[in-house]
């Protein structure tokens, strides 16, 4: 069983992917923390941290800007950085802005864009805009060079892979060229281009009013000379994903739903040709050590020892719905491992308190590093 | 399109739940939004309300949105995609899936078949509902209220008592219930200007719609379930009516019994060491909980009611019927 730190050796940007709920943000930092501690310059790329991770980081008064974590915080929890920790939290609409700023041609054109109710709302709400944005965040980075590695978390969507797809749908959207040509207000272009698109035009208009194709008209053109520029650019963001040097780690939970979602996900790496790197498992039931004899025997010997069968009784009922659970997730664990032809499932256990802050990021980081000897032992120590 | 399902399917055994117990007022409500964080159980939760309104005798669906098939995964049930599908007595569900949606809301909003041919055969019409944005959302949501009229606009479709939605995650979820009225704005004119203002006049509605947020007892299902609420309130304008604290670990052990076992968890032998470090995990974890639940009682305003961890490897039906009992 390999570690993080194997895996991401040699690496220049990790990208945990997952649902929502897995504890994503945690394990991000987590191994941007442990990839700091032994020696590299790492900056994590989060979208939403928890508030008191946040506030210990002293992240809430970031911008959209990496800002150096205090390693004296750190060593606090017994990790010596040998390295830096850079982190930052994402702000999609501002990175979608400052992308804007770049490739408008002059102020104005740039102007009309920002305040285009279109393009407040596509900068904003359209799907895949956020994922989108991370991407570029993380390219914009990965350019300037100044990190040896980057941990991207990414944005917490309902389907896990929307940002695979993001920027070519969003470049679709903006590119629509054929879509330009309808727009025009002279209309000479659509006759040219025939009556049937022209009539399914004006059906749409009359559907969902005059008013949202203007919009979008006049986003479109104000867009018109920027469009190259977003497609080179997404093509490059994109080749950067499949680099060598970047590596894709899944993150899920122990559960059914979750586990499946992981297997779909890889399926989806392996189809897009992306380099998956590794599956973390976060928030597993550990077997709390094995039973020996059966219940009954359980129950005596704990009443003897507690004096007390009430007691006795509910030790051994809460013993039995906790070892349930261990065996479901070592199940899930192992279909898992068969459906990813993989032998690197990372576990981190389902810690007794909640993870949201230095404390139980550097539990957390114990589990990532440690080999898969080390993390029985201390597995079994704890349990 | 395909046409809607009204297939019956064996009923199951009647759910094992009281008919006569009052059943919460959530649920005398038409529409109810039921959201939260990712993973927190919205799914099981929306069955469960769902389970407990049909056996109480409403005439109840649950919608599934964005195509997703989590209800019928719960019932075990191949996928029901855009058919109302019974799944119980009183009981149906639906997956609404926004293409779908569009092309039904195109052939109720034009009669002349031969322009509906032409729209949809149109490359740019997909093109430009694709594009705009919000569109998808717009008409998912046009679908749930037209499954809420007692006057159904699809032919031969069934009256309800209740819709119950299981919504997207927060985030996605304020703009998905925003997007009538922000297209209201933006579409001045035109049948989907009054349309937009209608959905938006019934999420507000707080006589006849509802929503409850899910959480878990931890640091940021509780935080995000507080702003959630706020914005749900203030910038959304729905009723928030129920706060589920979900997923919560019963208290099995007093301080002074964790104090007890805690010495057996250093001493002790084999299992029965194992058994009391398990003791003092889940004791440790239900405290930890506890804050987790006066937390959100304090940071919200809707009534919290809890709904206990199942200590079961899957959660399906079963689960649901279990949690649907204890729904207050």
């Amino acid at each position: 069983m390999s570690s993080v730190g194997d895996i991401l050796a040699g690496k220049g940007i990790c990208i945990c992917a997952g649902s929502g709920g897995v504890g994503k943000t945690t394990v991000s930092a987590a191994i941007a923390a442990g990839m700091a501690a032994r020696g590299l310059k790492v900056c994590v790329l989060t979208i939403d941290p928890a508030k008191r991770l946040a506030d210990s980081l002293g992240l809430h008064e970031l911008g959209n800007e990496a800002k150096r974590m205090d390693p004296e915080l750190f060593e606090r929890h017994g990790i010596e950085m040998k390295g830096e920790l850079w982190a930052m939290v994402l702000d999609a609409k501002a990175t979608f802005d400052e992308l804007v700023a770049r490739q408008a041609p002059d102020e104005e054109s740039r102007d009309r864009v920002l305040g285009n109710r279109i393009y407040q709302q596509i900068s904003n709400a359209l799907a895949g805009s956020q994922e989108y944005m991370a991407m570029e965040k993380l390219f914009e980075l990965h350019t300037e060079g100044r990190f040896d590695l980057l941990v991207l978390d990414t944005p917490p969507t309902r389907n896990a892979l929307d940002f695979l797809d993001a920027p070519r749908r969003l470049t679709q959207f903006i590119e629509g060229r054929s879509l330009r040509v309808f727009m025009r207000p002279t209309g000479l272009a659509a006759r040219v281009a025939g009556r049937g698109a022209s009539v399914a035009l004006s059906v749409f208009k009359r559907i969902v009013g005059f008013d949202l194709i203007a919009d979008l008209a006049e986003f479109l053109n104000a867009f018109s000379g920027m469009v190259d520029g977003f497609q080179a650019r997404a093509k490059r963001v994109n080749s950067l994903l499949a680099d060598r040097r970047t590596c894709f780690l899944v993150v899920c939970g122990p559960q059914g739903e979750p586990i499946d979602e992981a297997v779909y996900f890889h399926r989806k790496l392996v189809e897009a040709k992306l380099p998956f790197g590794g599956v973390i498992v976060n928030k597993v039931h550990y077997p709390a050590g094995r039973l020996r004899g059966d219940r009954v025997d359980l129950l005596a010997a704990l009443a003897e020892r507690l004096g007390d069968g009430n007691l006795a009784r509910r030790v051994a009922e809460n013993f039995a719905d906790y070892q349930a659970l261990a065996e479901r997730d070592a199940r899930n664990i192992e279909r898992l491992a068969i459906e990813l032809r993989t032998k690197g499932v990372i576990r981190v256990p389902y810690l007794d308190e909640d993870v949201h802050d230095l404390a139980g990021l550097a539990e957390i980081n114990r589990y990532l590093f440690a080999s898969g000897e080390e993390r029985l032992a201390i597995a079994a120590g704890r349990a | 399109m395909r046409g809607y399902s009204h297939g019956r399917r064996v009923f199951l055994p009647a759910p094992k739940i009281a008919r006569n117990c009052p059943i919460p007022d959530l649920l005398d409500k038409r529409l109810v939004f039921v959201t939260g964080k990712g993973g927190v159980g919205k799914t099981t939760v929306a069955v469960a309300l769902g389970l407990r309104a049909a056996a109480a005798g409403k005439r109840t669906i649950v919608c599934e949105v964005s195509s997703q098939e989590n209800a019928s995964r719960i019932f075990d049930h191949t996928e029901v995609g855009f058919h109302e599908v019974e799944m119980e007595e009183n009981l149906w569900s639906i997956s609404i899936d926004p293409d779908e949606s569009m092309r039904e809301y195109v052939l109720l909003q034009l009669k002349v078949r031969a322009m509906r041919d032409l729209l949809f055969r149109s490359r740019i019409f997909s093109y430009l509902a694709a594009a705009t944005p919000g569109l998808k959302e717009l008409v998912t949501i046009g679908k749930i209220w037209e499954l809420a009229q007692l006057d159904r606009k699809v032919k031969r479709g069934r009256k309800y008592d209740l819709v119950i939605v299981d919504a997207p995650a927060t985030g996605h979820g304020i703009g998905f219930l925003q997007t009538p009225r922000t297209f209201a704005a933006i579409a001045r004119v035109g049948p989907i200007h009054s349309q937009a203002q209608q959905l938006d006049r019934l999420i507000t509605d707080h006589e006849h719609t509802g929503a409850a947020i899910v959480a878990l007892p931890e640091e940021m299902p509780v935080n995000e379930s507080a702003a959630l609420e706020h914005d749900l309130r203030s910038e959304v304008g729905v009723a928030v009516d129920r706060v589920y604290m979900n997923g919560l670990y019963p208290e099995r052990f007093s301080r002074e019994e964790a104090g007890r076992l805690a010495e057996l968890a250093e001493g002790g032998d084999g299992a029965v060491r194992a058994a009391a470090r398990a003791a003092l995990s889940e004791h440790s974890r239900a405290r930890s909980q506890r804050a987790q639940l006066a937390r959100l009682r304090r940071r919200t305003e809707a009534p919290v009611k809890t709904l206990p961890f199942l200590f079961e490897p899957e959660l399906g039906v079963e689960a649901a019927r279990r949690l649907a009992k204890g729904l207050h």
